[in-house]
């Protein structure tokens, strides 16, 4: 244990380290050897698509990919959080689809986006709230719990909606403006994404609160010992989580014109996890920042953009998903160490 | 002097962890158709003993050989396949399976892997009627439904019917009621006469009058001495296994103390019974007992980590409610766990994020986390405490297990505590970061700080307590001035029961 400690006594220098190491070095670490990785990925997959095909670098394909990865990409940030306090939401995309129908249905009702947006917004706290309680004060374990809820509420999506998509926001400037809008030349739908990482990155990087999640994450005892009101932090991950299940299905609503029970959120919710694993979130909780997973939206964004520019079977996108997911999850376990076999 | 009728006889055994030695060359020798007692304080090395016995651990040096023979174990299952049995307190059981099942599991009778479930049966009545269990153990009862005996019965079960040659006992009477126990020693009785060699490791003095023939006694990880019981008192084992060497220890001046500042009175959890204590500011209370006596549980109990039933404590006189640690921090009252990676770091975090864990929100503005406030925060304890790093940003699993020790204290100090509970202070620190904690721990009474210090290790509790509380059972049993506290009253007291 000492060898790996450095034995000068008592040197704290009094700025951090790094005066005397490369500037290479430096970015490297600052960057990150994951983020590194993924780069290096998103750079050879942007090459091998755009050499086959060079609409891929079209200013209309780029647009399209990033309002492709809006939805799936605030998911993911959500996710990342989630993730990072040791728990995981398998119900956020039936949340998006249960929400994406209540925003439509009110607002056929209400004549007024306002309204069904808040009224979605609403429906997306009390899904997480739901996850939360249970979780916490049902002792379910996470996966157990979202699992049952993203049959549950996908249940009760096809319920309310008969299992048809449900109204029509097509003609409504709000809806029109997220779906098809644009400030400053960006679409909304980008702006959303970036606004909802950006204030998860705050979250995480610069407050007690972010500071207090990943303390969970790590060490859920230690936490508790230095005064951390776990439950709190629990079921405050999830309402966010619910939140931004309900952001994501007003953007599906819009995007499609009507609220949609399941088309367009179903598989959601491994698309968010993927990104969250791949961009280097523990399962284990504690470890992973948003940079990483936006850096693995943006990955799985281009592929499966470029599997549809280059006439790929659908199905394929779905095995390559999986297929990335187990990837990621088995580059965590080599990275800690974890011996190449099962049990003794 | 060696053996030539042992039927097991260890050689100079010996044992390190990390910088720590548990054994110092220890030799023990175990006849056939007798009941050897190891005896010893907490930490003595015998249950680093058991564990090179059962294939656990491998020693770092030293031979083990069982009827003249060289053996060697390097995990479990060798050592059962050569007739050496450990019995633990709790044994691994199978909760849904029959106590059957639980005995002859890895070995049940079968054709084609179709398991004959009559002929097991059968076979478990017959060999526990044969052992005379007939009557306290029946073969389909479900694993879960046994008590904690039964368990225990099931395991030595499993090592009589694989023809058992030595067969040792860890604490085996910590969770038996007195009947239970009367059962256990008449059958240890007939393990002995059907000449097995028995290992019966306790600190219950009268239990090994009534059970054992011979008696070792370990200290520090060595071999006090061997006394035949007949030979032998209660007095002379208990100063056998006190007087550690206390030539480089560390010892307190006596100095004034102030008003009360910790009043702990009548508390009860699941584990502790009737706690009433003091602590005044500038006081260093020392809590002494053996192992599962409570004391950790009480700390936990204090600040609120476990359910407490009824009790009142209060702070500077005002009394406090206490239902998760999180009001004992705002009320003034620090916790150091004993377990530092499991209870305390965050390993793979640097030295800042952990010393700031517990007082971010103070050094917040707007939930912002003031970046210059935490590293001056963290960098002064980190001088003030000696924290041997790199840098404040050096990740905490890089760091030596005293250093790390002194992180989780600086956590603990930059609560601003009233009072401050320590749990085990040093355990697993090399000696250099254990004298530098208790120069520490003597600052920061001097200073006026209340401390409570829980340790197993009785010379660091008479290094450092101005008073001692001794624990037994979940309760209070005793309370020693500084002047008047020895490690043979502090074991008297802890020990103190009918067997």
């Amino acid at each position: 244990m000492t060898s790996m400690t450095k034995s000068s006594p008592v040197s704290v220098a009094p700025n951090p380290p790094g005066d005397r190491t490369p500037r290479l070095r430096r970015v490297l670490d600052a960057v990150g050897v994951q983020n590194i990785s993924l780069l290096i990925a998103l750079g050879a997959l942007v090459t091998v698509i755009g050499a086959q095909n060079t609409n891929f670098f079209l200013v209309s394909n780029i647009k399209t990919i990033g309002t492709t990865v809006a939805v799936m990409g605030v998911l993911a940030v959500v996710q990342t959080v989630v993730m990072i306090i040791g728990g995981l939401d398998i119900s956020v995309g039936s949340a998006a689809g249960l929400t994406s129908v209540v925003s439509a249905m009110v607002f056929t009702d209400q004549h007024s986006a306002g309204i069904g947006i808040l009224a979605a917004l609403g429906v997306g706290v009390l899904t997480g709230l739901f996850n939360g309680v249970v979780i916490i004060y049902g002792r379910v374990n996470a996966v157990i719990a979202t699992l049952a809820t993203y049959a549950g509420y996908r249940g009760l999506a096809n319920l309310v909606s008969d299992g048809r998509a449900q109204g029509y926001t097509g003609t409504d400037s709000t809806f029109v403006f997220i779906a098809r809008g644009a400030i400053a030349g960006i679409p909304t739908l980008i702006w959303i994404l970036v606004a909802i990482a950006l204030a998860a990155h705050l979250l995480l990087r610069y407050t007690d609160i972010g500071r207090n999640i990943y303390a969970m994450g790590g060490n859920p005892t230690a936490a508790r010992l230095a005064g951390i009101n776990l439950n709190r932090y629990v079921i405050g991950c999830y309402v966010a989580a619910g939140l931004v299940a309900a952001l994501a299905g007003i953007m599906l609503t819009a995007r499609t014109g009507s609220g949609q029970p399941t088309s367009g959120s179903q598989g959601l919710e491994l698309q968010s996890i993927t990104a969250a694993a791949l961009g280097g979130v523990s399962l284990r909780g504690g470890k992973g920042a948003i940079p990483g997973t936006i850096l693995a939206v943006l990955l799985l964004g281009v592929l499966q953009n470029g599997l549809t520019i280059l006439d790929v079977n659908s199905f394929w996108q779905d095995i390559a998903q999986g297929f990335l997911l187990v990837v990621a999850v088995v580059i965590q376990q080599r990275r800690r160490g974890t011996r190449a076999i099962g049990l003794p | 002097m060696p053996d030539a009728s042992a039927r097991l006889a260890m050689r100079d055994i010996r044992k390190a962890f990390g910088g720590v030695q548990a054994l110092r060359g220890v030799s023990i020798d175990a006849r056939a158709g007798e009941v050897l007692a190891l005896v010893g304080e907490n930490g003595a090395g015998k249950s680093t003993l058991l564990k090179i016995l059962s294939g656990a651990h491998l020693p770092d040096a030293g031979s083990m050989t069982l009827d003249g023979k060289l053996v060697a174990f390097s995990s479990p299952h060798q050592a059962h396949a050569a007739g050496v049995r450990v019995i633990y307190q709790e044994p691994e059981i199978i909760p849904h399976v029959s106590v059957a099942e639980n005995i002859y599991v890895g070995e049940l009778p079968r054709r084609l892997h179709i398991v004959d479930r009559r002929r097991l049966i059968a076979r478990a009545r017959e060999d526990l009627a044969r052992y005379g269990f007939g009557e306290t153990l029946s073969a389909t009862t479900l694993g879960e439904r046994l008590s904690p005996a039964q368990r225990q019965l099931v395991e030595i079960m499993r090592a009589l019917i694989a023809d058992v040659r030595v067969i040792a006992f860890d604490e085996p009477t910590s969770s038996l009621s007195s009947v239970e126990v009367d059962a256990l020693f008449r059958l240890i009785t007939r393990l002995r006469d059907d000449s097995i060699a028995v290992l019966y490791v306790s600190h219950r003095l009268p239990e090994i009058f009534r059970i054992a023939d011979r008696v070792t006694v370990l200290r520090d990880g060595a071999v006090v001495g061997t006394r035949s019981i007949a030979d032998t008192d209660g007095d002379e084992l208990v100063s056998m296994m006190v007087g550690r060497d206390l030539t480089s220890m560390f010892v307190r001046q006596p100095h004034e103390t102030g008003e009360v500042v910790l009043s702990v009175r009548g508390l009860r959890s699941d584990v502790v019974d009737d706690i009433s204590f003091d602590v005044r500011a500038g006081e260093v209370v020392g809590i002494a007992g053996l192992v599962g006596a409570g004391r950790s549980e009480l700390a936990h109990a204090v600040i609120g980590s476990e359910p407490v039933r009824a009790g009142e404590v209060r702070v500077d006189g005002r009394p406090v409610r206490i239902r998760s640690p999180r009001d004992a921090i705002r009320a003034g009252i620090g916790f150091v766990p004993e377990e530092r990676k499991a209870q305390a770091l965050l390993m793979d975090r640097s030295v800042r994020d952990n010393v700031s864990l517990a007082v971010l929100r103070r050094l917040s503005a707007v939930r912002v986390v003031r970046r210059r406030a935490e590293h001056r925060l963290t960098t002064e304890f980190v001088q003030r405490l000696s924290v041997r790093t790199s840098s404040i940003e050096q990740l905490v699993a890089n760091l030596s297990g005293g250093n790390q020790q002194k992180v989780v204290l600086a956590r603990g100090l930059a609560m601003r505590p009233r009072v401050l509970i320590l749990d085990e202070p040093t355990r697993g620190v090399d000696v250099g970061a254990k004298a530098e904690i208790y120069h520490l721990i003597n600052d920061l009474a001097g200073d006026g700080l209340a401390i409570v210090v829980i340790s197993s290790e009785l010379p660091e509790i008479l290094a450092l307590s101005d008073r001692v509380l001794v624990m037994q059972a979940g309760r209070i049993t005793g309370e020693l001035a500084r002047d008047d506290a020895s490690e043979e009253r502090i074991l008297a007291l802890a020990m103190k029961e009918a067997a």
